[in-house]
């Protein structure tokens, strides 16, 4: 025991179960129960530990421990390397799979988070060292809002109006309000298609979303999340029954065709509003400046 | 082997022979019942998507 023990005790605390409180396991079923837990709590507590022992460590002028962090760097890059493969391994044999931007943008956000969890322990520490307990508790209260906030991204039902349509044919073509999403010629599919398949138009809410919802890695997470929500109506080997989502070039509207096993529109119009918007998929075109090119913008 | 976005077979009821030709299997019927019977049925055995490009000529795409 010495002057350094209940600080560092306190930074490691803290930073885990900051990790413990970004963890959630939601529809999304991801990270799993226990095994997947266990790896990211286990990380949270290496993350805190980094963090707590950087602060001690210069106040004892051994600035060399520093170096330490760039460990944690390139081991928390390991840690999106480890659930892009995971993620990329189970998506094979997803009916519906989640695509690679949304995996991509989970593992960042897992990635993110240790270094959130460095932060926090660092500057509680800190705080605890140079002020009191008190002080170092409010500061991480503080930063937990503050990461809260940072992770919280914006969902669909913020940037675009989602309205129910049935699909309907036009001889072989599969019609979703005027959006085109595929022909089926088999008149027994058609009344299957029509009698599970639900239909509904996003219309983007300013010029910027068109291309945000245009992007196939997003369409693909509306796809699987409204799937994991509703269930879905397929089985390998029938590509008739693929839920889709198709664009109409016009006006950017995305017409959504999916064919869910819980037959509920507003379920599903909640689902739809949830799907977080992946931040791999955002473009500002109205935020370029083509003409500024070359100069300092 | 996989094989993807291509016609892996035609069915069709219209026997004037003429309409239909190449290099993959085409399966010709008698009435539409039967087309609809063989297109399902290939369907399912492709793992493809009957679609229709008129009322008497299907094709089945694996996509």
């Amino acid at each position: 025991m010495n002057e350094y023990t209940y600080p560092i005790l306190f930074g490691i605390i803290v930073g885990t179960s900051m990790r413990l409180l970004m963890l959630r396991t939601d529809y999304r079923q991801y990270p799993t129960y226990l095994h997947g837990k266990v790896i990211h709590i286990s990380l949270g507590f290496i993350a805190a530990s980094l963090g707590t022992f950087a602060v001690p460590s210069i106040m004892e002028k051994e600035f060399t421990a520093v170096t330490f962090l760039t460990l944690a760097a390139s081991q928390f890059r390991e840690v999106r390397n480890m659930e892009r493969n995971t993620m990329n391994e189970l998506d094979e044999f997803e009916l519906v799979p989640r695509g690679k931007t949304y995996i991509e943008g989970i593992a960042v956000a897992f990635e993110g988070r240790n270094y959130l969890v460095i932060i926090t322990s660092l500057l509680t520490t800190l705080v605890y060292l140079s002020v009191n307990i008190w002080a170092a508790a409010g500061t991480a209260v503080v930063l937990y809002l503050i990461s809260k906030k940072l992770m919280t991204g914006s969902t669909l039902k913020d940037i675009v109006n989602i309205k129910y349509v049935k699909p309907h044919f036009d001889g072989a073509g599969l019609y979703v309000d005027n959006i085109y999403i595929m022909n089926i010629g088999l008149p027994d599919r058609q009344e299957e298609v029509l009698k599970y398949g639900m239909g509904f138009v996003l219309e983007p809410k300013n010029f910027n979303i068109r291309s945000t919802i245009a992007n196939l890695g997003q369409r693909q997470a509306i796809l699987h999340d409204v799937s994991v929500t509703l269930g879905v109506f397929r089985d390998s080997g029938t590509p008739a029954l693929v839920p889709l989502i198709k664009r109409d070039l016009d006006d950017g509207r995305i017409g959504v065709f999916i064919l869910p096993q819980y037959q509920d529109i507003d379920r599903a119009i909640k689902a739809i509003g949830a799907v977080p918007v992946l931040e791999n998929a955002i473009r500002m075109p109205s935020e370029s400046r083509p003409e500024m090119e070359g100069k300092n913008q | 082997m996989n094989i993807e976005k291509s016609i892996l077979a035609a069915i069709t009821t219209d026997h004037s022979r003429d309409r239909v030709g190449g290099g993959m299997p085409i399966f010709y019927c008698e009435t539409q019942e039967e087309l609809e019977m063989v297109a399902a049925n290939l369907e399912a055995i492709i793992d493809g998507i009957a679609h229709a490009l008129s009322k008497d000529l299907y094709v089945i795409v694996k996509h």
